[in-house]
């Protein structure tokens, strides 16, 4: 691990300014256009989970290597509610919200790592890796 | 909170999204242009996404309710200028976004409204 970096996740202006910092990363590490774009999307999915159902939280942006792969890391930490049914949650279309549904589903699909830990009363933490090709 | 200036073309509004927007934004947005379609009695709507870097599920959902929306007060709407990586991404996202009409640009966008509108007419 090389250096990272801390965001605030708690106004909308923060999902904003989560998605650009995730962006300038994935290009200093050197992922593709399209899987910059999908990290990022992933990372606007995720910092927005944190603030409407975490009530807030924490980005923490991390550049990560594997021998002479290097990738970005994200975790996304909140202390809001938890999630009851982990399972549940990850299908598409499921949503305590107003939402679609596929904030967490679908960020999984386009990152190469994903790592979900909740529980009811603990919070919940997200994190997730996309390693350039 | 940013607004996004509304250009009207004979019936036809347009928008171009050129900033990264936050989710209030957004919602601003679907609301200012519902209200423009009335004002103006527009019969179509083109947004342009050619410099939008990312769609998530927010603005996705923003895209389909402007469409729904405005085919409601009598309007078409038309999506231009989507880039490659965000089509491939929305898509992975699984989000298809059925009920929206696209082009590949401003030109081809108002092209296709004037098709639209001369069969349904």
């Amino acid at each position: 691990m090389t250096g990272g970096w801390e965001l605030p996740i708690a106004s909308n202006s923060d999902v904003v300014m989560v998605r650009q910092r995730v962006r300038s990363v994935a290009v200093e590490v050197g992922l593709s256009l399209i899987d910059q774009t999908k990290v990022v999307t992933a990372a606007s999915e995720l910092a927005r989970n944190a603030l409407v159902y975490g009530g807030g939280g924490l980005a923490r942006i991390e550049i990560v290597e594997n021998g002479a792969r290097r990738g970005l890391k994200l975790t996304f930490s909140d202390e809001g509610p938890g999630i009851p049914d982990i399972e549940q949650a990850l299908t598409d279309g499921w949503t305590t919200g107003t939402g679609l549904g596929l904030g967490l589903s679908g960020s999984r699909r386009l990152v190469d790592e994903f790592d979900l830990v909740s529980a009811p009363g603990k919070g919940t933490t997200v994190t997730v890796t996309k390693w350039a090709r | 909170m940013d607004r996004v200036p509304i250009l009207k073309l004979g019936d036809i509004l347009i928008i171009s999204i050129q900033i990264d927007l936050d989710d209030q934004s957004v919602l601003a947005l679907q609301e200012d242009l519902a209200d423009s379609v009335v004002t103006h009695g527009a019969r179509g709507v083109i947004i342009d996404i050619t410099a939008v870097e990312i769609v998530d599920s927010f603005i996705g959902r923003m895209l389909a309710t402007i469409a729904a929306t405005s085919r409601l007060l009598d309007a078409q709407t038309v999506v231009v200028g989507m880039r490659p990586a965000v089509a491939i991404t929305l898509v992975e996202l699984g989000l298809s976004l059925g009920g929206v009409r696209t082009a590949l640009n401003l030109e081809k966008g108002i092209a296709l409204l004037d098709h639209v509108r001369g069969a349904t007419s």
